[in-house]
């Protein structure tokens, strides 16, 4: 019988501990889907963060490194300098990468380090329940923002493809989102271009993923994927910020 | 063997850890240790080795960690405030059972505090410099031979057993420059550890290098591991140096400069007639805990000098389980004891005898 | 004398720290016990710095000297600063060019080298502290002049090595200045 469907080699046994309907293992999937595609298994480093992602190292089948809250691409750098054949890439939320951990990620960019970033941007703080993250949307109810972001007391949000797009560092940053199939295919094809760019020696390279937290938006599945539609890509529209090799083509 | 070569302190522990095999540096300029740095800027290009000025003292403790994870000798320098930011990291190497070697250069605080030679991070770095519990080594140099030897020395405990070590160093053992005969090179064990993440190449189970323990009984049992660990290291890795302690009545215990400044004073107390000596802690953790009880029936008393409140003197209360007064004779701010301050403290224990 | 224990003060900018690294290298090459320990920070950046250099026979117990036996002092700040401290019996040597006072001490030999004037003579005025040290190591005898040269070939960058001549010119001046 012809095998039509099977998890990548990439991700372990583990049964992942996300909420239903979270896009967390939609994204986790293409990570090791991709690592499969090209063959590179045995020589990528993973660094998991802290945030709902944090066990991240119990899913790949790859060595993992566990990083303090927003360092993750400070260690990065270390494995990936320490040994510049492997490939190294962090997987991170928005509290980790662009809040606490949003110096090392700007300077990591800046530097052009040769490494992956999948960002995932749920606009919220998943783990501790649900308070307000960088990328909270204005006027967006948490827990920490009970009265919907008041953009006079608690600011705007970051958009992180945008700034990281000034500097000279980075090789590629593009946005994508995982609420429908033409979108995951689309989010495919960029995490494989990030893992390949690093593979050929391109440089820095981020792949900020639009994602759904039904649990703490306080919706159904449904509802988060079609808020992501509605409300999210308005605000960080998807697209292509940086590719040095489009740039070079002409 | 190597040749006798003039060197600063900080250009000594730089060398000293390219000789010991490390080849990845990450740190942030910081007065009074920016040397190391410079001097990393220099050497590590050219022997193919990474120096990276990192974004912050946080960022460059990261890198270390990073480093560490794939078992390789890795090494950050920095003076006080940047040794707090640093904290973080050091704890997670700590829970992540890495080892990695932390040079802090102390200078006097609290806050942005100043730049001339203190020791008063002694608690920070002997009490675990991070959250929870553990220890790392610390080595107290007191000459810019032992500012080399010690890196090396610390590289090898800290290896030995999984664990951070810090060099804690004060702004003059940093900008002196003595003789020193450098450590020969030493050839690293390329074998890959047992524990490091260097690619599975699909050929084992993933390594992973972590600190999270959500399961109580399981962290309880990491930790109780651990400090069966430090227990071994506390019976067989203390170092100290005994100085003119054969017939001493009063026993000084100072590390670093202010050790130096004792012999001084301890010269001029036996020109004078009082019988004093030192031992001198090399290892601040472990601390020296044995010979100082033994000294504790012979002497009848003890000074501790150092350049902090008081913050040694609690540890020899503890070793010498109280037995006999120990004096404090402190300056704090990056000023430094003077011979004449260590003399007139000594005065005042012969004078007090063992009250 | 078994310890020379030597401080050589001034403006940031005159030499100094050169000057006693100088000296450290001829203790190297005499393999005598010795230690160079400089002021640092901010003072380094303009204002006044100084460095000790010990040298001895015996191991060195503090690197820090509260009553050093040769001094040298390049400004006037420095001279009110160590003028006290000199131990008694021991030698000062004053840039008299650029100190106008007098030394009130009678205990310690004083020694007046308008250094900076003869270096301008000699058409070299960054060289002054060399002059200087010239004198001081005829005075003192810290260490021999073979070694003294030996030193100061260690101590020059060689980038400058083209300058050691200058200095070694400089250096004679100052063992050759007469007093009187």
């Amino acid at each position: 019988m012809a095998v039509v469907f099977e998890k990548p080699k990439a991700l372990t046994d583990a049964v992942l501990h996300y909420c239903p309907g979270c896009t967390h293992g939609i994204v986790h999937r293409l990570v090791a889907e991709v690592i499969d595609e090209l063959g590179i298994e045995g020589k990528t480093i993973g660094i998991a963060p802290v945030g709902c992602s944090v066990f991240a190292y119990n899913y790949f089948t790859c060595d993992m490194v566990e990083a303090a809250h927003g360092r993750a691409p400070a260690v990065a750098t270390g494995v990936k300098r320490s040994d510049p054949e492997k490939i190294v890439f962090t997987y991170q939320g928005d509290g980790d990468l662009a809040s606490i951990g949003m110096c090392e990620t700007v300077h990591s960019a800046a530097r052009g380090e040769n490494i992956t970033i999948i960002f995932i941007n749920n606009a919220i703080y998943g783990m501790t329940g649900g308070q307000m993250a960088p990328t909270s949307l204005p006027g967006q109810v948490t827990q920490t923002s009970p009265y919907g972001r008041n953009t006079e007391t608690q600011g705007y949000p970051i958009r992180v493809c945008e700034l990281l797009s000034e500097l000279d560092g980075p090789a590629y940053l593009e946005r994508v989102t995982v609420n429908n199939v033409k979108n995951v295919r689309n989010a495919k094809k960029a995490i494989k271009k990030a893992f390949r760019n690093q593979l050929e020696g391109k440089g820095f390279s981020l792949v900020e993923v639009l994602s759904s937290c039904p649990t703490n938006w306080g919706m159904t599945p449904q509802q988060a994927l079609d808020w992501i539609d509605e409300k999210m890509i308005p605000y960080y529209p998807l697209g292509v910020y940086r590719d040095k090799d489009g740039e070079n083509n002409g | 063997m190597q040749e006798k070569v003039l060197m600063k302190g900080n250009e000594a522990l730089a060398e000293a850890a390219i000789l010991a095999g490390c080849r990845h540096y990450f740190g942030y300029p910081i007065t009074p240790q920016t040397e190391v740095a410079a001097y990393m800027s220099k050497k590590m290009p050219k022997i193919g080795g990474v120096f990276l000025q990192a974004e912050s003292e946080i960022a460059a403790i990261n890198m270390v960690y990073g480093v560490a994870a794939t078992g390789k000798r890795a090494m950050t320098s920095s003076s006080s405030p940047g040794i707090a930011l640093k904290c973080e990291g050091i704890s997670y190497l700590a829970g992540s059972d890495l080892p990695a070697l932390i040079v802090n250069v102390q200078r006097g605080g609290p806050g942005l505090g100043g730049i001339q030679p203190s020791q008063s991070d002694y608690f920070l770095a002997t009490r675990g410099p991070g959250h929870g519990d553990f220890h790392v080594l610390v080595l107290a140099p007191a000459s810019v031979q032992e500012m080399a030897d010690m890196t090396l020395k610390g590289f090898e405990l800290a290896e030995k057993y999984r664990m951070p070590c810090m060099l804690l160093a004060d702004g003059t053992m940093g900008q002196m420059m003595e003789p020193v005969v450098l450590p020969d090179p030493v050839e690293l064990d390329k074998t890959p550890k047992d524990w490091a993440v260097t690619g599975t190449e699909c050929k084992r189970e993933h390594h992973i290098v972590n600190s999270l323990y959500l399961s109580p009984a399981e962290l309880e049992k990491l930790n109780l591991e651990r400090f069966e660990r430090y227990k071994k290291i506390e019976e067989e890795e203390c170092m100290w140096e005994e100085y003119m302690m054969e017939d001493a009545d009063i026993c000084i215990v100072s590390c670093g400069i202010t050790a130096r400044v004792s012999r001084n004073a301890i010269l001029e107390a036996r020109k004078q007639g009082i019988k004093v000596g030192m031992i001198r802690p090399i290892t601040l953790w472990p601390f020296p805990k044995k010979p100082l009880l033994a000294a504790a029936d012979k002497v009848k008393s003890f000074v501790s000098v150092e350049l902090n409140m008081g913050q040694m003197k609690e540890d020899i209360e503890l070793a010498i389980r109280c037995k006999k007064p120990v004096y404090g004779c402190t300056r704090v701010g990056g000023m430094i004891t003077t011979v004449d301050d260590i003399l007139a403290a000594i005065k005042s224990a012969a004078e007090k005898g063992e009250e | 004398m078994a310890e020379h224990q030597i401080i050589i003060a001034g403006f940031g900018g005159q030499g100094l720290l050169f000057s006693g690294k100088v000296l450290a290298y001829a203790g190297l090459a005499e393999d005598r016990q010795l230690s160079w320990l400089p002021s640092y920070g901010p003072e380094m950046r303009g204002g006044t710095a100084n460095c000790t250099v010990i040298l001895s026979d015996e191991p060195i117990g503090s690197p820090i000297v509260d009553h050093p036996n040769v001094v040298m002092v390049m400004n006037n700040p420095s001279l009110d600063k160590y003028e006290n401290m000199v131990a008694p019996g021991g030698k000062l040597f004053v840039d008299s060019a650029l100190i106008a006072r007098k030394v009130e001490r009678s205990d310690i030999d004083v020694y007046y080298i308008p250094a900076t004037q003869l270096a301008k003579d000699m058409g070299a005025p960054a060289l002054a502290n060399m002059i200087l040290l010239g004198a001081l190591v005829k005075e003192t005898s810290c260490v021999s002049e073979e070694n003294f040269e030996a030193g100061l070939r260690h101590a020059v960058p060689p980038r400058k090595a083209d300058l050691i001549d200058l200095n070694l010119k400089a250096i004679e001046i100052g063992k050759n200045y007469n007093q009187a």
